[in-house]
């Protein structure tokens, strides 16, 4: 055995000839104790009541979801909340068909979307069911598939998933993202 | 770094309380920038470059730093940056970006929540992955082996601790920002407090809290357009000490005495001079050596505020002791302030900033 | 509202597995073996747990060497309660331990029932676990010395 070993490092006798360690396990974990903030709390009791709240800019009228207390295109506080009906668009989409690891009950291939709800001026993410994963498009028009009453909590998780409603679809160029063209009357949607 | 601009603090806004419930990072952001900006009558359309501070692991959510954004109020899209250190190394960058030349204004925030988590777990991992982090020594009990090295040195007592806690309680006092204040704690009090980390006592300890700071810097003309007194920025400057606790003398901070005397003869300013110095001194053995390790005055008044030690705000208290000592320069007429943050475990690394109001 | 807050766990993990190069390698492998290692800098002291650059002087570093399985408490403190995570499960001391043969002081524990067991420059010698696989854990900590 050579009194250098690997990359011209000197060993004391005591280690020469033995399996070198190359690698150590250093897991870490961090436990944190999570609570909203008062507007992300009204916006989880009202899925408890199968109602979708959203918060209205006062610069612009811009409603935004889900509601943050703030406008981030101008930095200004918002405090008005609106309740947005449980209606609206995709915005984008995309089929994955991988599983997501630990998560049950969901088939592959899923479609998760950018959901723009009527009256909303920015999109939230939601899966897409209720028809073949190759039908769905941006512009299609979809409605929240609630889960039963007694089983509501207070949590997005309510809506299980947002189904097509069959109606015509919104024209490309007014789906999406509508926030940067709000109050300049050329919103898409209801 | 020798200035080649002049670069002032014009406004601050700071708020600090023990715990935020009910408010996000956002949230409690959006009236901070805007009292900071306001306070000159800046938008954001009129800022040059923001730079921001702030740790994810305080909260547990990975790039919170760019959803902070929001309160910014970031679109059009603006010139824009971050530190994961003390917003105090973020106003350090914010000022070499006025020294370029390339722009006039410049906005400087940081904050912490660190109230859902565990503080001391969370600043065990700045410690050496491989040898240190592993056994998850509590923050405190570090600086308490630094303590003591310090008092068996002799280089302070027990009882100048105390003093130390004692007027950091006592100038707390109407600090609304200040989350431990006491008009009548006395020496005996403190000394008669049960050691949490041996020999470091409660009022040893900084206490923790949440909160946020914003600052507007302006250079030259810019400066004196927008505030009547401007607090100038003369000298800055920061350095670092070696990672391993082994590997260096814990006793003293030389990145922090480089870094002052380097700001020093930046700014042709004695810091034996000052008027005011408020220190990052997350302890008040970490305290006693920052006032011997920069050479701090019998005449200069340290930590009016009530210090780090009356509301340690981590990513935050640094450059809250910035806003502090201009505060004084803009408002009270203050002529010569001292500012200091830290970051890492026992001083390890430290930014001096010294202020004229002329 | 008179409605109990909503909160949640959020509970953050990383499995991290670090490679070690040669330097901090050698001084796992000497923890494995049940030895203590420093390296060597270009002034002839003894630095422990090794770099693999000087920090001082940035030179790099290559002579890895045996120290001591003993030495001296430099400071001190009382970790009560002991954290969750560490390795230990109950209240220890927490120290700067300079190795007999090593010119910087390593952080680790000493095992003693109570702070009042604690004094600076008392002699501490290693504790070893039964099993160990290359980690600063294979450590379990410092005792102090039995007087020959």
């Amino acid at each position: 055995m050579s009194e250098a070993a690997e990359g011209g490092v000197r060993l004391p006798e005591s280690l020469r000839g033995v399996e070198p360690v190359q690698s150590v396990r250093t897991p870490i974990r961090l436990e944190y104790d999570y609570r909203p903030s008062a507007s992300a709390e009204s916006y989880l009791r009202a899925y408890g009541e199968k109602r979708i709240i959203g918060h209205r800019s006062p610069v612009d009228g811009a409603v935004f979801i889900p509601p943050r207390g703030v406008d981030p295109r101008h930095g200004v506080a918002i405090s008005e909340e609106v309740d947005l009906p449980d209606t609206g668009h995709v915005g984008n989409f995309c089929v994955t068909h991988l599983p997501i690891p630990g998560r049950k009950g969901l088939e592959v291939p899923y479609v998760s979307a950018w959901i723009h709800l009527d009256g909303a001026a920015v999109g939230f993410l939601g899966l897409v069911s209720g028809c073949p994963s190759d039908e769905v498009r941006i512009g299609m028009r979809v409605r929240a598939v609630w889960k039963p009453d007694d089983e509501l909590g207070t949590t997005a998780e309510n809506i299980r998933h947002w189904e097509p409603t069959g109606e015509p679809d919104v024209p490309l160029e007014r789906a999406g993202n509508q926030s940067f063209h709000a109050g300049r009357g050329d919103e898409a949607g209801a | 770094m020798k200035p080649v601009r002049e670069v002032a603090v014009v406004s601050t806004a700071v708020h600090q309380v023990p715990a935020l419930t009910g408010t996000t990072e956002v949230q409690l952001m959006v009236p901070l920038l805007n009292a900071a900006r306001d306070a000159v009558g800046l938008t954001q359309a009129d800022i040059g470059f923001t730079c921001s501070g702030s740790s994810d692991f305080l909260a547990g959510q990975a790039f919170s730093f760019v959803q902070t954004l929001d309160a910014v109020g970031a679109f059009p899209p603006i010139s824009e940056s971050h530190v994961e250190m003390d917003g105090a190394f973020a106003l350090y960058e914010a000022w070499v970006k006025l020294q370029a030349g390339e722009v006039d204004t410049a906005l400087v925030f940081s904050y912490g929540k660190s109230s859902p988590g565990s503080l001391r777990d969370v600043l065990a991992l700045q410690l050496d992955p491989y040898f240190l982090a592993p056994l998850w020594p509590p923050a405190d009990a570090v600086a308490a082996i630094q303590a003591r090295l310090l008092l068996e040195a002799g280089k302070v007592s027990g009882e100048e601790l105390a003093e130390i806690a004692v007027r950091s309680q006592r100038n707390a006092v109407g600090n609304p920002n200040a989350v431990r204040s006491s008009p009548d704690v006395a020496v005996e009090d403190v000394m008669a407090e049960v050691p949490i980390a041996d020999p470091l006592r409660p009022s040893d300890l900084a206490v923790e809290s949440d909160g946020g700071c914003a600052i507007v810097l302006a250079a030259g003309d810019r400066a004196r357009q927008l505030c009547g007194r401007p607090a100038w920025i003369r000298g800055i400057d920061h350095r670092i000490d070696a990672h391993g606790l082994g590997t260096r003398d814990l006793s003293r901070a030389p990145s922090a005495e480089l870094a002052a005397s380097v700001a020093a003869a930046t700014a042709d300013l004695a810091i034996g001079s000052l008027d005011i110095a408020e220190l990052h001194s997350p302890t008040t053995s970490q305290e006693a050596i920052l006032i011997r390790g920069l050479g701090l005055g019998a005449s200069t008044e340290v930590n009016p505020s009530g210090g780090a030690l009356a509301a340690n705000t981590l990513m935050a208290a640094g450059l809250v002791r910035i806003a502090e000592a201009a505060r004084r320069i803009i408002d009270d007429g203050a002529d010569r302030a001292l500012a200091h943050a830290t970051s890492g475990p026992c001083l390890q690394q430290n930014l001096v900033c010294l202020m004229t109001g002329v | 509202m008179g409605e109990v807050p909503l909160r949640a766990d959020l509970v953050l993990e990383y499995p991290f597995t670090r490679t070690t190069g040669p330097i901090i390698g050698a001084f796992l492998t000497g923890l494995r073996e049940g030895v203590l290692t420093g390296v060597r800098r270009p002034d002839g002291t003894v630095m422990v747990p090794p770099a693999e650059y000087d920090p001082v002087t940035s030179e790099p570093l290559t002579e890895i060497v045996e120290v001591g399985q003993a030495g001296e408490v430099v400071s001190w403190t009382w970790v009560d309660p002991p954290r969750l995570q560490s390795p230990w499960d109950k209240p220890h001391g927490l120290a700067l331990i300079l190795l007999d043969g090593a010119d910087t002081p390593m952080l680790h524990a000493v095992l003693v029932d109570s702070p009042d067991d604690l004094v600076t420059g008392m002699r501490v010698s290693a504790v070893w676990r039964e099993e160990r696989e290359g980690h600063i854990a294979d450590l379990y900590g410092f005792a102090p010395e039995e007087v020959a």
